[in-house]
């Protein structure tokens, strides 16, 4: 293990990984500092979700380092182990458990002890209640909390998966397109939101979405045929040749 | 912590069900020994078998719902954990027989001097004690369910995939108690009970006993089934039914949540097999038909997956037609179940008790919806 790693949050080192002869991910290396926040992007098949993949458990790659904090070596846990670490998911596709009402789905993403024992003699305490009323607040769902999550809009859906990430006040968010179907406004919304969270807590986002990249002002990585193809400032990156032949094809 | 549990899943559904429960716990035995044969008031000691019968079904459709209903775990192989329960319940009733059976051996049963067996198989020691053969009804379902759990849940088995090996469990268990050599009475099972904790086992008194026993364990496990899953947990469960890898990925251990409700459903259902077995009077191996277990998934899906009360109502219902139906038309009853369960699933997704929600929604005036929301507020 490299010392490059020591004070990185997050550390992936010449990671390989491929399915069935193809190379999702080729000898990918990226480092992000505590606190950074970091967007990825590329064209389709780049390997952005396979990378998420792998951070968070649910892929294995064949080969190379990823350690979180500088010493934890991810590819020995499985998901729920790296969740308990304090990196939290946000998927491309809404996902959020529809038939709970918005309350719950918070409560259920609180976070609290996780065990089966734990959870099945729990009891709400106050200091968690206000904890989901500020959530609420936040995500602006205060209104809707009674409602099954099935009932919520897209957009609505999306902010109610980004509460329950933040619920589990992870130190490192992972986050796939969160503007993905969202309106312009709403995008610009979400590009507010994340830039707040930022100011606490690490956070990656995948986003296809130039606009929104743009809006969110940090450092860029280009991802193409599943390796860094370049890394700095978007309108650096943005300017870089190869980029330009990877977006507009040859 | 316990009493905030339990009250917390006492809920006005539950507290209906445990009344109603607790009233047939009373009134039928009270409607089987007093009134003399000839009243309007009596019933007869078939009667109260018939029902009680149907209650210890209800204790399995209860446990199919509580896996398959709340955490989407469509278990197939049901009937293996309630025969096991039944077979436990069953070698002791064979002990107490001792030597009033035809062959008179104070130990053996009358199969095993039929098959000129000398000493009693290691297995059936303990037998002659009730506590010791309540012990294995509980523990031998649970412990096989808990292996099988591990072992499939952790390799992340799950759909069809999930419910073809419990319908593999129960075959392979189907035909190994159909052998001689296994000691349990291969094809006939064990019948010819006699006494039950020192009562006869065909008295009126006996039965309308089990009657109230049967009907005092599914309030019980009702109870425990209705707090489950108004907790914490049982939203977990749900979410794992929903959505199970975003479930990982916030940090529940999915794997081991399945496991528990497994475990305790599979208990769930020993129990019902072993009240089963002392009010029909027999146990053989065709409670481990794959059949016997994917009727009891259809009882759960006539009366409505995921609500618990639907799975009593489904088991009660469809039993009792199967009742009427073989006495008129036994050859059709197959058929008629096949319907049914096309019928429900294609216009009753959520089983009777949707059917009787959409009815009250439906009645429900339009203009007082606070007036209605602050009725169910107050009530739960």
């Amino acid at each position: 293990m490299s010392e490059k790693a020591e004070g990185s949050i997050l550390y992936l080192d010449e990671v390989s990984v491929s399915f069935d002869g193809f190379r999702a991910i080729n000898k990918l290396s990226l480092v992000l500092e505590p606190g950074e926040m970091r967007a990825i992007i590329g064209p389709n098949g780049a390997g952005k979700t396979t990378m998420m993949d792998i951070i968070t458990g649910k892929t294995r790659p064949d080969s190379g380092d990823v350690l979180y904090d500088g010493k934890v070596d991810l590819t020995t846990l499985d998901e729920a182990g790296i969740a308990r670490l304090g990196i939290g998911r946000k998927f491309q596709k809404p996902t959020v458990f529809e038939s709970h009402t918005v309350e719950d789905n918070i409560e259920l993403a609180l976070k609290a002890r996780r065990g089966t024992w734990a959870t099945l003699f729990h009891r709400r305490s106050r200091s968690e209640q206000v904890r989901i009323d500020e959530l609420l607040q936040t995500i602006r769902l205060s209104d809707k909390r009674d409602l099954l999550a099935a009932k919520l809009s897209h957009g609505q859906k999306q902010w109610l998966e980004i509460g329950m990430l933040l619920a589990q006040e992870p130190r490192l968010l992972l986050v796939d397109e969160p503007a993905a179907g969202m309106t312009d406004a709403e995008t610009a919304e979400t590009a507010i939101l994340l830039k707040e969270i930022a100011k606490t807590q690490s956070v990656v986002v995948v986003e296809h979405d130039m606009t929104f990249v743009r809006d969110l002002g940090v450092k860029v990585t280009v991802l193409h045929e599943g390796s860094v193809l370049a890394e700095g400032p978007l309108d650096q990156v943005s300017a870089n040749p190869k980029v330009i032949e990877v977006y507009l094809g040859r | 912590m316990l009493t905030y549990w339990l009250t917390n899943g006492f809920d006005r559904k539950a507290q209906i069900v445990t009344a109603v429960l607790v009233a047939l716990a009373i009134v039928v035995p009270l409607g089987s020994l007093l009134p003399p044969d000839d009243s309007v008031l009596h019933i007869s000691t078939y009667q109260v078998t018939l029902f009680g019968k149907y209650l210890t079904y209800a204790l399995l459709a209860l446990a199919v719902d509580l896996v398959w209903g709340y955490c989407g775990i469509l278990s197939l192989g049901h009937g293996a954990f309630f025969a096991l329960g039944g077979y436990a319940c069953g070698m002791y009733l064979m002990r107490q027989i001792g030597t009033r059976g035809v062959y008179a051996d104070p130990v053996l049963p009358d199969f095993m001097v039929f098959l000129n067996w000398k000493d009693l198989p290691w297995f059936w020691y303990g037998f002659d004690m009730a506590w010791f053969a309540f012990l294995m009804v509980i523990l031998v379902p649970g412990l096989l369910a808990f292996v099988f759990g591990w072992f499939a849940f952790r390799s992340r088995v799950t759909g069809v995939y999930l419910s073809i090996i419990t319908q593999a469990m129960t075959y392979a268990l189907l035909l190994a108690f159909f052998r001689n050599d296994m000691g349990f009475g291969g094809n006939n099972g064990l019948t010819d009970f006699k006494d039950i904790l020192g009562y006869s086992i065909q008295s009126p008194g006996t039965r309308a006993g089990l009657f109230a026993a049967s009907a005092l364990f599914l309030a019980f496990f009702f109870v425990v089934a209705s707090a489950l899953t108004r907790s914490k947990l049982g939203k977990v469960l749900v979410a794992v039914r929903d959505a199970e890898s975003r479930t990982r990925f916030i940090g529940y251990r999915v794997e081991h949540y399945k496991l528990f409700v497994w475990t305790l459903s599979a208990v769930m259902a020993g129990v019902a097999g072993a009240l089963y077995v002392p009010q029909v009077g027999i146990i053989n191996p065709s409670e481990f038909d794959p059949a016997a277990s994917i009727e009891a998934v259809i009882w759960v899906a006539v009366g409505g997956r995921g609500t618990l009360v639907g799975a009593l109502i489904g088991a009660v219902v469809v039993n009792f037609g199967k009742t009427w139906f073989t006495g008129m038309l036994p050859e059709l009853w197959l058929f008629a179940l096949g319907g049914l369960f096309v019928i429900v699933t294609l216009f009753l997704p959520t089983g009777i008790v949707g059917l009787f929600a959409r009815l009250k929604s439906l009645r429900k005036p339009p203009v007082a919806p606070v007036a209605v929301a602050n009725q169910s507020g107050g009530a739960s």
